[in-house]
């Protein structure tokens, strides 16, 4: 009566990509902090692909021209203590310093959370707002996805049924660049969030001449706010502040649910975004 | 662990390391789902999904291998005795009969068992219930207002009026409106999960006709207690044992019975052992909870800022069957008043039916309920007359010799004083009042204290009427057994009775053997319940070792042995004479006069004391509070262990602190809607403040060495001075629990900042 699940731990990506192209619906499993909470309420798989520490995936290693290239493979702990991630691309150190707790962070990767496209999955926003490139591979060769075309509804992405995730390309920031992210959630450790955002902001003679700004679990998936980066263009700090909020109003609709109210994350989303304006040093 | 020279120091106020805690901390400790019996089956439980309505009976999908795979359909016509959870009322079935009706969400309405836990989950979802829809009831106002009825006529489980320094209401009243200012408000505090680490766990077996229970409890007797009526036997024809308890806070007080009886009867109809260990979702989504409550509070003062009237109303919504409500809400109405002089207190309370599922027993027991509405009243007497908090509180409590509102008289051990002092020199300076965080939100800060109290041991004639016993027997190897139905739940009552024992009987603690509980070889010490189980076992196993030992050297001087006990009772036992055992059965202290019909004089044999300080930061962008102090000064009459004593505490204040800020259970039409850890929020350790404790000991004469109760008293007092602490940072009143964030956003038209 109980369903036998099979399971395949390859040795390489080659080996990898051969068993995901024989079997898409295989379930893929790389920390398994998601999978490993939802095991006991969803149907058992017909088989589950193990990426965890799949060689060759799994560095961090400087890019063409300056970028980042992360492997899919990484860990938060692993992105968390990265300096260069740390120094350039900090709205990913954050997140990935706040995800779950100590334990969460040494198994949970990149990958994962990309794959699993949760609308609150934590790095997310950060790779929006950093114009994160999402590398993936298959049997059939290899190609680039802007993070911005990803996430193409509720926990579904750009991910074709026989491609495996490989690594996020974090391209360097213009000179300038101001960077923030904030998460709240529902409580220090261990937490879902209720509103997190992430922004990057070029301030030239003073204005803001480009933002990125993106908000994570206010939608079904994570969000570029366009209404904001367009109505702060050209403004001082101040000024860009107010008219961020005042873009903020009705830019976008959340839920309620069990964790928070849609009023209380528009309002802290506004909040948010409104000070990371204000917050620029 | 080498015996200790004789005469060597009392171990009694020393941290004895805890006797159970190498087998914990290196996992060698057994729990429940640790335990197997050959050929054990696992056991499911077929819920309601509805509400409230009427069970028609069962569909059964013959695409589940029902015969190949032998699994066994329990309903309550399998019921041997009387299909009910005997407490204290006869009300709560243990699986709800066809033709019965079905009470809430989550109800037991028939059971599986089979040989693996995947074809027991299988089984359970091949099961239909078939149910008939009525109209429900998820708010107390909806419950008062009796248009459906699930408790009598009323739907009021339980009420009490408790009347002080006046006969009638119109004379009450006459009182209040001769007052200088009258302070009125009413408090909402919310249910609240007990979260402990080990889910419900019970395995049963029968052999020979005997019907052997082994879980995770508090209260064995208890268990004791249903089973006999639930399965129609004598008291000898079932067992019940505890298996190391990852903690209960109230929580195995009186589910276990339920989880113990679906085991039991799922075994005798496998004819083999089977176990039930809750998943994490269904403990939370089933099990009891705190009562939420409501209290409607008016304190009425002289132009002099004495306490003329205090009123207090309160209401708690008790779920959908009694359990130990009636108790609950006795203790919630009896700390109500609060710690204060006051010669003219009313005091009601009731209980009311829900359809929420049964709402229980959780560490206060109905006093943090009660507490929280005083504390944020003298609050709000100290704003209005600009005096400083803890001065009022110092002014206006009660001291020895001053009368509660049941006109208990308070004698000995009456820490107030010490507990406020012990606030007052620590407190320094508050926290600056606004700030900017590093990440630029715009920060306030506030502080927060309050004083209360907490009655240590049953209520009133209660301890009498339990009449706790423990025995203590010399056992081979020169080793002295404890024996007591007092429940170790990760609490430290294992190493307690150890500490207590070998200075009674000075000799080694490794000398003291504190046996695992069961109904055969322990007598009833009363329940692991009520801070009790120190003041009240301890001191009855105190008395008893003290006994033995006198019987020991009585036994040696006869016969010329000479040593010390241990020597002693080795000769003994190898003497070949009888066992040599003593029980001792509890005595009230004397001078203890209660009057159950107008709930008026001793309460409690004596009150455990406590004095908290809060500062906390609220972030006004993200409406977070964020705790930055927290100081807890609890007279506790005497320490035995002193780091197990402050884990109580410790304990106890996150659990409170949590219930303040961040512990919501979202009920939807009467459901859980978030049974997951995941979703209701627990604090973690990084939610945590520096925890401050400062352990006062004013003795109490007639609790072990000065030992009165502790595991209960943390609980009450920190949530209001939490809301206190939020309500001077953003300068207007928080009179509802949890201050979610959702709460405080939605505060900002309140807010008043300085």
């Amino acid at each position: 009566m109980t369903p036998e699940t099979a399971y395949t731990r390859p040795r390489d990506l080659a080996e990898a990509l051969a068993v995901r192209a024989a079997q898409p619906s295989w379930m893929v499993l790389a920390g398994g902090t998601d999978l490993m909470v939802s095991a006991i309420h969803k149907r058992v798989p017909a088989g589950i692909l193990d990426l965890w520490r799949l060689p060759g995936v799994g560095a961090i290693t400087e890019g063409a021209g300056g970028g980042l290239v992360i492997g899919a493979g990484a860990t938060w702990l692993e992105i968390g203590r990265d300096a260069r991630v740390a120094k350039a691309w900090s709205p990913l150190a954050l997140a990935a310093r706040e995800i779950g707790a100590l334990q969460i962070q040494a198994r949970g990767t990149l990958g994962g959370n990309i794959g699993t496209s949760s609308p609150v999955g934590d790095s997310l926003p950060a790779l929006l707002a950093l114009d994160a490139e999402i590398e993936v591979a298959s049997v059939r060769g290899r190609r680039r996805v802007p993070y911005a075309a990803w996430c193409t509804g509720y926990r579904t992405t750009a991910l074709a049924a026989d491609e495996l995730i490989v690594a996020a390309h974090l391209p360097p920031l213009a000179a300038g660049t101001h960077l923030a992210w904030r998460k709240v959630g529902t409580r220090r450790a261990q937490s879902i969030s209720k509103v997190m955002g992430a922004a990057a902001m070029r301030v030239e003679c003073g204005v803001v001449t480009d933002a990125r700004i993106a908000l994570g679990a206010v939608a079904d998936r994570p969000i570029r706010i366009a209404a904001v980066e367009q109505a702060v263009r050209g403004l001082a700090r101040a000024a860009a502040a107010e008219a961020a909020r005042a873009a903020m109003r009705g830019a976008i609709r959340p839920i309620d649910d069990v964790r928070s109210s849609a009023s209380y994350r528009d309002l802290v989303a506004e909040n948010l975004v409104a000070r990371f304006f204000s917050g620029m040093i | 662990m080498e015996p200790r020279a004789v005469g060597a120091p009392a171990t009694v106020g020393t941290s004895l390391p805890r006797v159970d805690g190498v087998a914990k901390v290196t996992g060698r400790a057994r729990y429940l789902d640790d335990l197997d019996a050959p050929g054990v089956w696992y056991g499911a439980t077929v819920r309601s999904k509805i509400p409230h309505g009427v069970l028609d009976g069962f569909d059964l999908d013959p695409g589940y291998d029902w015969a190949g795979t032998g699994t066994v359909f329990v309903t309550a016509a399998d019921i041997p005795g009387k299909n009910m959870i005997l407490l204290i009322e006869e009300d709560q079935v243990a699986l709800v009969p066809v033709g019965g009706r079905v009470m809430h969400v989550d109800e037991a309405l028939a059971l599986v068992a089979a040989p693996t836990k995947a074809l027991a989950i299988a089984a359970c979802a091949a099961v239909t219930p078939r149910i008939t829809v009525k109209p429900a009831i998820f708010t107390m106002d909806a419950a008062l207002a009796a248009e459906v009825k699930l408790y009598g006529d009323d739907n009021v489980y339980k009420q009490f009026l408790i009347r002080k320094g006046h006969a009638r209401d119109a004379e009450f009243e006459a009182i209040v409106a001769g007052a200088a200012h009258v302070i009125e408000g009413e408090y909402v505090t919310g249910a609240q999960e007990q979260m402990y680490i080990e889910p419900q766990a019970m395995m049963a077996e029968w052999r020979e006709g005997r019907c052997y229970i082994v879980g995770s409890m508090q209260c064995p007797y208890y268990v004791h207690k249903a089973m006999k009526a639930l399965l129609g036997c004598g008291p000898t024809d079932v067992v019940i044992a505890q298996s190391v308890t990852g903690g209960g806070f109230g929580g195995k007080e009186e589910y276990p019975s339920m989880l113990a009886g679906h085991v039991a009867l799922l075994a005798h109809k496998a004819q083999r052992a089977v176990k039930i260990v809750y998943e994490r979702d269904e403990d939370i989504a089933a099990t009891t909870k705190r009562h939420p409550a409501r209290t409607r509070h008016r304190l009425a003062v002289d132009a002099a800022g004495e306490i003329v009237a205090i009123d207090v109303d309160c209401v708690m919504d008790g779920g959908a069957y009694l359990t130990l409500s009636p108790v609950v809400l006795s203790r919630g109405v009896l700390h109500a008043a609060g710690p204060y002089r006051c010669a003219v207190t009313r005091v009601r309370g009731r209980c009311v039916a829900t359809n929420h599922p049964p709402h229980g027993a959780f560490r206060g027991f109905g006093a943090p309920q009660t507490t929280f509405p005083y504390e944020r009243q003298i609050e709000k007497l100290a704003v209005l007359r600009g005096e400083d908090p803890l001065a009022l509180r110092t002014r206006l409590a009660l001291r020895k010799g001053d009368s509660t509102a049941t006109s208990q008289i308070l004698g000995a051990s009456v820490g107030s004083d010490e507990v406020l002092t012990a606030i007052r020199d620590c407190a320094g300076t508050p926290p600056v009042r606004a700030g900017v965080a590093a990440n630029g939100s715009p920060l306030r800060r506030g502080r927060g204290v309050c004083f209360y109290f907490h009655g240590a041991g049953f209520t009133g004639s209660g301890e009498a009427r339990l009449a706790g016993r423990a025995q203590v027997a010399v056992v081979a190897g020169g080793r002295f057994e404890v024996r007591a139905s007092s429940t170790d739940i990760g609490q430290g009552a294992i190493t307690m009775f150890t500490q207590i024992a070998s200075d009674a009987l000075n000799v080694d603690p490794a000398r003291v053997v504190v046996v695992d509980p069961n109904t055969r070889d322990v007598p009833d010490s009363g329940p692991t319940v009520a801070s009790r189980t120190c003041m009240v076992v301890g001191g009855v196993v105190d008395r008893c070792c003290r006994r033995v030992r006198g019987r020991l050297e009585a036994w040696g001087r006869e016969h010329g042995v000479t040593g010390d006990l241990a020597a002693l009772a080795n000769a003994y036992v190898e003497s070949g004479a009888p066992e040599l055992a003593d029980m001792v059965q509890y005595e009230p202290p004397p001078g203890i006069a209660w009057d159950d019909a107008t709930y008026t004089g001793a309460a409690y044999p004596v009150f455990g004391w406590g004095a908290c300080l809060v500062d906390v930061e609220v972030d006004l962008d993200t409406y977070e509070v964020k705790l930055l102090r927290c100081v807890q000064a609890i007279d506790v009459g005497k320490a035995i262990n002193p780091i197990i004593v402050k884990g109580q505490i410790e304990g106890g204040t996150l659990q409170a602190l949590g219930w303040a800020l961040l512990e919501n259970i979202v009920y939807r039409e009467g459901r859980v809607a978030n049974a997951s850890m995941t979703n209701c929020i627990v604090p973690t350790f990084a939610d945590a403040p520096e925890l401050e404790t400062i352990m006062v000991e004013v003795p109490y004469p007639f609790g072990p060495s000065g030992a009165k109760g502790v595991g209960e008293i943390p609980m009450d007092g920190p949530a209001a001075a939490v809301a206190n602490a939020v309500s001077d940072a953003l300068g207007c009143a928080f009179d509802e629990i949890p201050i979610l964030p959702e709460v405080v956003a939605a505060s900002r038209d309140r807010w008043r900042l300085a």
